[in-house]
């Protein structure tokens, strides 16, 4: 964990509502895919919690949804704006489960933390394949992205406006995968917990207070005892999570 | 070079900032970000006899100038704290502790304060009648007199090391309250808690917190604290730890002023995790800019 100003060097539009902002700063704490970072922000008394898309030394990745009046005055953000960010927080998805052939399942704002597991996969000479699921055609971002890492990618959308008609579970193959990754909207990862046939990992989202372990505000109770969003998640293991 | 030691009846600190409990877990998570043996003391998390997991999620809202929280004293029970937590934060910590003791009965507290009083880790037992997120329990001791008075009185009889009695901001008149902890044989007062708050999802028309309401903390209740601790101040004669909203080196300065002793930061190290070790480096400089040589003759200065 650290603390570090980070500047905003590009903040763009992806579709709508959906944004890509690259800072640059120290990004040494980082240590895996589907950690966060919080975001301090002039005149919000709380940080924002927002999950890591994609890192390199010196240069951090991450595209937000815009849900209120924080990620509202973020998208306002133009280049050259200094942030304060405290880094490396959470433990990330672990890569050693992931078998030869895992299955990444993103839903429309988790689906960034994806992209930087699937380039860590790739590297250990894994061969992913990812499902992104979005409500409509016109909220599509990353797909280009995920391909351009060579791996085979599909598109589900609620209306069916583009790919597999219907929730990333109706794209979702009843086998053939070595272990499951998802992140995304909580009757999402229930579903995807409810079809998946192997192990997994997934990724939780809550309301937090400091984003490090202190305040205890995210707890939730898994079958190995309570533990902190924050701290011992996002990311829990399929073994231990109580619906 | 200017002091900053203060003594909370015979417990000497360095400096007057302390961690509020709650804000600082058992200390070690921030022992990661800082060497924590800069704080004057430490408030440990509030323990209650029975492991609590607290409140449904969401337990966290913001508000303007501060933030709302129902977390309901989540704590692995005194029995492991006494055992567990705090052996392990001596292993990196060396300055004194504060347990933070809340209950559901006078029984309860009684024992907890006992297990945290005979301790060898703790140097200050601090009476949490006043938090608001629990329901026939916590807060309910902290606004009547009487129950106040006996919880107090109850609590000193098994206790050897000096006890803070917790006030509550929820109250018409803090003055009686606090009168009632000194004719219980308190050894000092701490105010004060959260205020009582709500917020509301506009969106779904239902309150965030599942708790439906929630403690606020934050520099919005500064002036509230200030105003409290200096109607306490005038009213007993007991030593105050003063804390709701501090940020600052000069909030530091401006509790003393209004009757604290030591002082204690919240919320502020949620948003912050450096929030208190800024402040005792940043108080140095504040001091000598207002002319104080040594921090205890502030005390109530404003008086």
């Amino acid at each position: 964990m650290k603390r570090g100003l980070f500047t905003v060097e590009t903040n763009e539009q992806l579709a709508p509502g959906t944004f890509r902002m690259v800072l640059t700063g120290d990004t040494s704490a980082i240590t895996g895919p589907g950690q966060f970072v919080n975001i301090a922000l002039e005149g919000k008394f709380l940080r924002r919690p927002i999950s890591v898309c994609d890192w390199a030394e010196g240069s951090l990745t991450i595209i937000y949804k815009v849900v209120g009046k924080g990620t509202d005055q973020m998208s306002r953000m133009p280049a050259g704006t200094e942030l304060d960010i405290l880094t490396g927080l959470g433990n990330g998805y672990d890569l050693d489960k992931s078998g030869d052939t895992p299955l990444l399942i993103g839903g429309g704002a988790g689906i960034p933390p994806m992209f930087a597991l699937a380039k860590k996969l790739l590297a250990q000479g894994k061969k992913p394949a990812v499902i992104l699921g979005f409500n409509k055609a016109e909220e599509l971002f990353l797909e280009e992205a995920f391909q351009a890492l060579g791996m085979p990618v599909t598109v589900a959308t609620a209306d069916g406006s583009l790919g597999v008609k219907g929730f990333v579970t109706d794209a979702m193959p009843d086998g053939g995968y070595t272990h499951i990754y998802t992140c995304g909207p909580e009757p999402m990862l229930k579903a995807v917990y409810n079809k998946s046939v192997t192990s997994g990992q997934f990724s939780f989202e809550e309301r937090m207070g400091c984003g490090f372990g202190a305040c205890m505000g995210c707890t939730c109770k898994t079958k190995y005892g309570n533990k902190r969003i924050c701290r011992e998640g996002p990311v829990l293991e399929k073994e231990e999570i109580i619906w | 070079m200017v002091k900053t030691a203060v003594t909370l009846s015979g417990v000497r600190l360095d400096n007057p900032v302390i961690p509020a409990s709650g804000t600082f877990g058992f200390g070690y998570e921030f022992a990661q970000w800082y060497d924590i043996n800069c704080l004057g003391a430490i408030s440990v998390k509030g323990t209650t006899r029975e492991p609590r997991f607290g409140n449904p999620a969401p337990r966290i809202a913001e508000t303007p100038g501060g933030m709302l929280n129902a977390v309901g004293l989540q704590n692995p029970g005194i029995d492991k704290v006494v055992a567990e937590e705090l052996p392990k934060l001596r292993e990196i910590y060396h300055k004194p502790i504060l347990a933070n003791i809340s209950g559901f009965s006078l029984d309860e507290f009684v024992e907890c304060c006992a297990k945290a009083d005979a301790s060898p880790h703790t140097n200050i037992i601090e009476v949490n009648v006043s938090c608001p997120n629990v329901h026939h329990g916590g807060m309910s001791f902290g606004t009547d007199p009487n129950m106040v008075y006996n919880v107090t009185k109850s609590v000193k009889e098994v206790c050897k090391k000096p006890v803070y009695v917790k006030l509550s901001p929820n109250v018409t008149d803090i003055v009686s309250i606090a009168k009632a902890c000194e004719e219980g044989g308190a050894d000092g007062l701490s105010l004060i808690n959260t205020l009582m708050g709500m917020r509301l999802d506009i969106k779904k028309r239902k309150p965030i917190l599942a708790n439906l309401t929630g403690g606020l903390s934050g520099p919005a209740v500064f002036p509230v604290a200030v105003r409290m601790i200096w109607q306490v101040y005038e009213a007993v004669k007991l030593p105050i730890i003063g804390m709701g909203g501090v940020q600052t080196a000069e909030d530091v300065i401006e509790l003393m002023l209004a009757g604290a002793t030591a002082v204690q930061v919240g919320a502020a190290n949620l948003v912050n995790p450096y929030a208190c070790k800024e402040i005792i480096d940043n108080l140095p400089a504040v001091m000598e800019r207002l002319g104080i040589q040594d921090i205890t003759e502030i005390i109530g200065g404003a008086h």
